[in-house]
């Protein structure tokens, strides 16, 4: 009796242990899910489960997010571990097919083995759900998923990433964090013919109606200009004193991700940022024309104090929160106005610890002519250039 | 808790961080004549003072506002140009519906505080965040125009 | 809208006047208003001769509103008609709210307690007077008694009885036990005009002193003690149901108290409304959209084109139109299409209430409290005499409160909790939720004879019948009047005309008044035809109506005063346009000319705008203005800009963003000029305003571009954009 009454004590112990390491693998593999951003693609469109469904449209087709829940059928329940880690390396799925590069495994086959299988664990302690996403609509000779293969063979780095000697471990981490969770490049570094990765690293471009800005140390177009506490505010908040909010995708990547790391893993990225390679990528800075002002920059005006300055004041510092203030923001020096159209074409929104922080699409009530003037107004009155924007910008 | 200043008066607040101050003037403090339009910012009938400069409550974090001074309509009659505007709107039978003239009336006194003489554009570009439904704009930018002329 | 008749034959004595000491006075208080001046604590020896006047012993003098404030000023209206014949100031009144009671403020023109159809006026301007001239002449039959002198050696005025002779005074408080005691007189003689001191002034409106400083109580402020305050979302998809939502989620939100549910409906209740946005949001409530998911505007589209093939019923038919057409030497055959509106008030649906086993009261704006009350009774089981409708100023009406369904769905969900409870829609459940204008799809053909007049005139409209569903009895065989109202009799001499309407109902979608009613719809398409005509028969547009107005000497006089104060027929510059439109509607004749410019980007800016009125006898010359310029704004807003579109079942708007309203930095300055013929039978005005800025607007930017627009809105359609 003594001796079972030690077994049972044993066995408990060893069970509680295992509990507990269970409980921390997964609490592990939510923070890493956070990092990378699984929910910015695989979120529902109501935003409350990880079945997928939202679409993709890239240049050569549209690809839907697959169900991420532990779901058997529709989802990845039926994953092993071996599965696993040969989905997020390779992108191949246990069904043999391989994946579109949309899904970043280009970037999470830097990952180690703990943390991709944690990321798993966390997976599936989630509500399966059945949600089968929309079939991709690709045509020839995209649709053919092998075409893949040799498309691997160029992009696709697999390897785990190693620990470089000659840097700090904050720059490591950084690395880590940037190049195989964030998956930073993935929106930032312009993309080659094969719509793989091109040589230019975090040059910054244009992804899905956005611009992804340049991410160099380049002082013009770059982050050379940003000091480390502006970079710390706009990727832990999602804004910094004198360069506008993030919005659009961004804000999302911030929402769901950014807003939840450490501190010291928003200062480890910063510092390996700062040792990319300046690249002097970016839009043009358009020249102001001296008299050039027309009517149409009239109307641009009275629609902003109609319908945007509640939100943004006149001076574009922004009312009733920081998040509003439009003032130095990359956006409005771009003459291509890629970011303005962006935002008001589709809205945007972000989370903050003060609550949600949105703006609505401003489509369906102002016409392209309006917000083409709206546009122009606002790259001439902050930017301090004028740019011509296509009305066919807004139309759909 | 978070602790805010309303018309000189001190109040502790049990919120949470997001909560919007058009909520806390409204439904916890009593203050209703700040109102609910449209909760986007569009149309202003939330507009109330911080630090003498208008904004939205329907937008603005209660912990956003720190040691500012929040003034609401209930309050602006107390002020030089808040009098001022309110009797003028009275003169010139603005009013309709009154649902957003809290709102206007905000707007309009800011307004004349930064610009004791102003135009019908400065009139149209401080006023035009202020939707009236009932269609009061000739008559705002006649009552503005003489409670800028009674100065 | 029930449609206004003449108001000289229908007082009906028995249910008017009611004299008696005040047994109704605590009942009366109930429907006070919190925050306008309130009423005077009932502690007996109350005058009360009729519904409309309650005079206390310590003087207080309250008047009882039977319609509903909104901003058209008639709180003021109709107690300056009181007022006069009562011989009191304006300083010395309270106003109340009327109760819901039929038997006591039914408005017998429009045939129940309603405010609605520009009519309060009209329904007031003598039934009011001789109300408030009864109550005098009992108080003076009470001083002339108490004096042991004949009446007639006594007058009244401001609140007091004075003996000419002798000079003494008793005011009306002194004398309200003793009036309360005369008999109703069978015989009232009203003030002459030129006597009046209040009529045809303009006082300070005793509405918007509250309004100016946030004391006044819209229904959205009503707090009761221990009230909660609850956000409501119906399915998004009308006839959808609610399927789940994730009760666990709004629990983890700070403040939510209750989540209740009908079939269709979800609300959450918390300590605060934010809270319950926030619960909501939580919710993420999942519908099943049922049978109407498909629908779009483009299936309602097709419906109504479909339809408008149809013979509809015939609302009008004079000389033999086919025939004359066929004569005619030119011809026009046109379509002119006006979306579905939303009302878009600025204060969005709201109704508090607080139901009990043995009784409810409920705090709403509504501008029909008797329907509120059933609605609060079908939903409940409680008889409606156990009901309180506490009626508050509203902030916005133009139509929208004239339904009462939001006030059933209100009270279907209060009736499961015990305490009592604000439930309101955001200003997205507002503009989606909202019982829409109807669409209307209008064909029209008329042609000119060699003499270039109209000979022929044949105009079938297809939309929506409001009547059927909002008061059926109101049909004429079959035919929902409001639907050709402005369009059958039209100013202009037209030998051969034809009116037809069809009725078609939007699937899915529930149809409303809206500020103008019919002639807001069919204004726009007569005077913008006449337009057309005026230019294909090579005529100035003044000067083609002018000929037409032989018989219409006051149409022809508001039209030449618009004419003559816009300056017109004098050159603009180059861009700019002038738009004229005339219209006789809710018995008030006005005409309106409007000029726009028409910028190279196709920008319209509005300029300015004349309108000249003649609405019979004047009560406020102020108000009159007031509604004209905003009435106006209300109208342009919707020609510009407005349009509810839907998409699988759902409206694709849902705040200012998308539904836009217009701006001050958009709107014309607006002149108005009063002509009144004061021996015609008076007008109504809230909604006159209104009808003219859609044609108006059309016929400028006509004579601004060349382009004839014949759709609502307009802007989508010079920018290109549609």
């Amino acid at each position: 009796m003594k001796y079972f009454l030690l077994f049972f004590a044993v066995i408990m112990a060893i069970s509680a242990r295992s509990a507990q390491a269970q409980t921390d693998l997964i609490e592990q593999g939510k923070t890493l899910f956070r990092a990378a951003d699984c929910a910015a693609c695989h979120l529902s469109s109501d935003g409350q489960t990880l079945s997928g469904g939202k679409a993709f449209s890239l240049p050569f087709g549209t690809v839907y997010a697959v169900n991420i829940t532990p779901d058997r059928e529709t989802g990845i329940g039926a994953y092993t571990d071996e599965q696993w880690l040969r989905m997020m390396r390779t992108g191949v799925d246990r069904n043999e097919r391989h994946l579109y590069p949309v899904m970043p495994y280009t970037s999470y086959t830097f990952l180690n083995d703990a943390d991709t299988l944690a990321i798993k664990a966390y997976l599936f302690t989630l509500k399966p759900v059945q949600a089968k996403a929309p079939e991709n609509r690709l045509p020839f000779p995209f649709n053919q998923r092998w075409v893949m293969t040799f498309w691997n063979w160029f992009n696709n780095p697999n390897r785990r990433m190693t620990t470089d000697p000659h840097r700090t471990p904050e720059w490591n981490r950084g690395a880590y964090l940037v190049e195989a969770l964030g998956h930073c490049d993935q929106c930032h570094t312009p993309r080659n013919f094969m719509f793989g990765l091109s040589g230019k690293a975090y040059a910054g471009t244009v992804q899905v109606g956005w611009r992804a800005y340049n991410l160099t140390s380049d002082t013009e177009h770059g982050l050379g200009g940003w000091s480390d506490s502006e970079l710390f505010e706009y990727l832990s908040t999602g804004y910094a004193p004198h360069r506008g909010p993030a919005s659009g995708p961004m804000a999302e990547a911030i929402k769901n991700s950014l807003r939840y790391l450490p501190a010291e893993d928003i200062r480890a990225m910063i510092v390996y940022l700062r040792s990319i390679p300046a690249r002097s990528n970016g839009p043009q800075r358009g020249k102001r024309v001296p008299g050039a002002s027309g009517e149409n920059e009239d109307v641009g005006r009275h629609i902003f104090q109609q319908a945007c300055m509640g939100c943004h004041l006149e001076n574009g510092a922004g009312r009733q929160s920081d998040w509003g203030a439009l003032e130095g923001a990359h956006s409005l020096s771009d003459p291509a106005a890629t970011n303005i159209i962006a935002v008001l074409r589709t809205g945007t929104s972000i989370k903050t610890e003060h609550g949600k922080m949105a703006m609505p699409s401003f489509t369906k009530a102002y016409t392209p002519q309006e917000l083409t003037a709206i546009s122009e107004y606002l790259l001439d009155h902050f930017g301090g250039i004028q740019a011509p924007i296509k009305p066919e910008s807004f139309k759909n | 808790m978070i602790t805010i200043r309303v018309n000189n008066e001190s109040h502790q607040l049990d919120v949470t961080d997001d909560m919007p101050l058009l909520w806390v003037l409204r439904d916890i403090l009593g203050l209703t004549g700040t109102k609910y339009g449209c909760g986007v910012a569009q149309c202003g009938a939330c507009t109330i003072h911080i630090d003498g400069i208008p904004a939205r409550a329907c937008q603005l974090p209660v912990s956003l506002i720190g040691d500012r001074h929040i003034t609401t309509i209930e309050a602006i009659g107390n002020t030089k140009e808040g009098a001022r505007i309110q009797a003028a709107w009275l003169q010139n039978q603005v009013i309709q519906c009154g649902y957003c003239q809290s709102g206007q009336i905000m707007a309009a006194t800011a307004l004349l505080r930064d610009n004791p003489n102003p135009t019908d554009d400065d009139i149209d570009d401080a006023m035009s965040g202020n939707i009236c439904r009932c269609g009061t704009y000739v008559r705002i930018r006649e009552a503005i125009h003489q409670a800028a002329n009674n100065a | 809208m029930p449609k206004p008749r003449d108001i000289g034959a229908v007082l009906n004595r028995r249910a008017f006047f009611q004299g008696s000491l005040a047994l109704g006075g605590g009942m009366l208080l109930s429907g006070m208003i919190p925050g306008l001046p309130g009423a005077q604590a009932d502690t007996g020896g109350v005058f009360n001769p009729n519904a409309f006047i309650r005079i206390d012993r310590s003087g207080g003098i309250t008047l009882i509103m039977r319609h509903a404030e909104m901003g058209q000023g008639i709180y003021t209206g109709i107690a300056m008609l009181i007022a006069e014949e009562l011989e009191v100031d304006l300083e010395q009144v309270v106003l109340e709210a009327a109760p819901a009671d039929p038997s006591r403020y039914t408005d017998s023109a429009a045939g129940e307690e309603v405010t609605g159809g520009s009519a309060s006026t009209r329904d007031s301007w003598l039934p009011l007077r001789q109300a408030g001239a009864a109550a005098r002449i009992m108080l003076v039959a009470a001083a002339a008694a108490r004096w042991n002198v004949l009446p007639k050696s006594c007058a009244a005025q401001h609140g007091q009885i004075i003996h000419v002779l002798t000079g003494r005074t008793l005011s009306y408080g002194d004398l309200a036990e003793e009036a309360a005691l005369q008999k109703v007189p069978e015989k009232i003689i009203l003030k002459d005009p030129s006597t009046f001191r209040l009529i045809g002034t303009s006082p300070q409106r005793l509405d918007t002193k509250p309004k100016s400083n946030g004391t006044a109580i819209f229904g959205m402020d009503v707090r009761v003690p221990g009230m909660k305050i609850g956000r409501i979302m119906a399915s998004p998809v009308q006839g959808g149901r609610l399927i789940s939502y994730d009760s666990v989620a709004v629990r983890a939100i700070a403040g939510v108290v209750d989540i209740i549910t009908l079939p269709d409906v979800i609300a959450v209740i918390g300590d605060h409304s934010w809270a319950a946005i926030k619960g909501l949001e939580a919710a993420n409530p999942q519908w099943d959209p049922g049978p109407h998911a498909a629908v779009s505007t483009k299936i309602l589209m097709d419906d109504l084109r479909r339809a408008s093939d149809r013979t509809g019923l015939v609302a009008k038919n004079t000389g033999d139109v086919d025939a004359a057409l066929a004569a005619c030497s030119h011809q026009i055959d046109a379509v002119y299409e006006l979306p579905f509106l939303a009302h878009a008030a600025l204060e969005p649906i709201n109704t508090t209430l607080h139901i009990r086993p043995d009784g409810a009261d409920v705090w709403v704006g509504t501008q029909v409290p008797v329907r509120a009350r059933q609605e609060v009774a079908n939903a409940t089981g409680l008889p409606p005499e156990k009901i309180a409708i506490h009626n508050h100023v509203i902030g916005g009406g133009f139509g929208r409160r004239l339904d009462s369904g939001s006030i059933g769905q209100a009270a279907r969900l209060a009736k499961q909790i015990s305490y009592p409870v604000k439930l309101f829609w955001t200003r997205e459940e507002d503009i989606q939720q909202d019982q829409f204008r109807p669409f209307y799809y209008d064909r029209i053909s008329a042609g000119l004879n060699k003499q270039r007049r109209i000979a022929a005139w044949k105009h079938r409209t297809t939309g929506s019948y409001v009547t059927t569903r909002w008061a059926p009895e109101g049909l004429q065989n079959g035919l929902d009047t409001d639907t050709v109202d402005g369009a059958t009799e039209t100013p202009y001499a037209i030998p051969a005309q034809r009116n037809e309407s069809v009725q078609c109902e939007p699937e899915g979608l529930t149809t409303l008044w809206w500020r103008g009613v019919g002639p807001t719809h069919n204004i726009f398409v007569v005077e913008g035809m006449i337009d057309e005509l005026a230019h294909l028969a090579e005529t100035d547009p003044l000067d083609f109506r002018r000929s037409m107005l032989g018989h219409s000497p006051r149409g022809l006089k508001v039209l030449n005063e618009a004419a003559s104060k816009s300056g017109w027929g004098t050159p603009l510059p180059a861009g700019h346009g002038r738009g004229i439109a005339l219209h006789y509607s809710f018995q008030t004749w006005a005409a309106t000319v409007l000029e726009v410019r028409v910028t190279r980007d196709n920008d319209i800016r509005l300029i300015w705008a004349d309108t000249a009125v003649d609405c019979g006898p004047i009560v406020f010359p102020d108000a009159i203005k007031a509604q004209i310029q905003g009435g106006l704004i209300f109208g342009l807003t919707m020609a510009l800009y407005n349009e509810i579109t839907v998409t699988n079942g759902r409206v694709d708007q849902s705040n200012f963003h998308d539904y836009r309203m217009m701006r001050i930095n958009e709107a014309p300055d607006i002149r108005v000029h009063l002509v009144p013929d004061l021996s015609a039978d008076i007008g109504g005005i809230g909604e006159v305003g209104t009808v003219a800025a859609a044609p108006a607007l059309a016929n400028a930017i006509f004579a601004a571009t060349g382009r004839r627009l014949r759709r609502i809105p307009f802007v989508p359609q010079i920018a290109g954009k549609s």
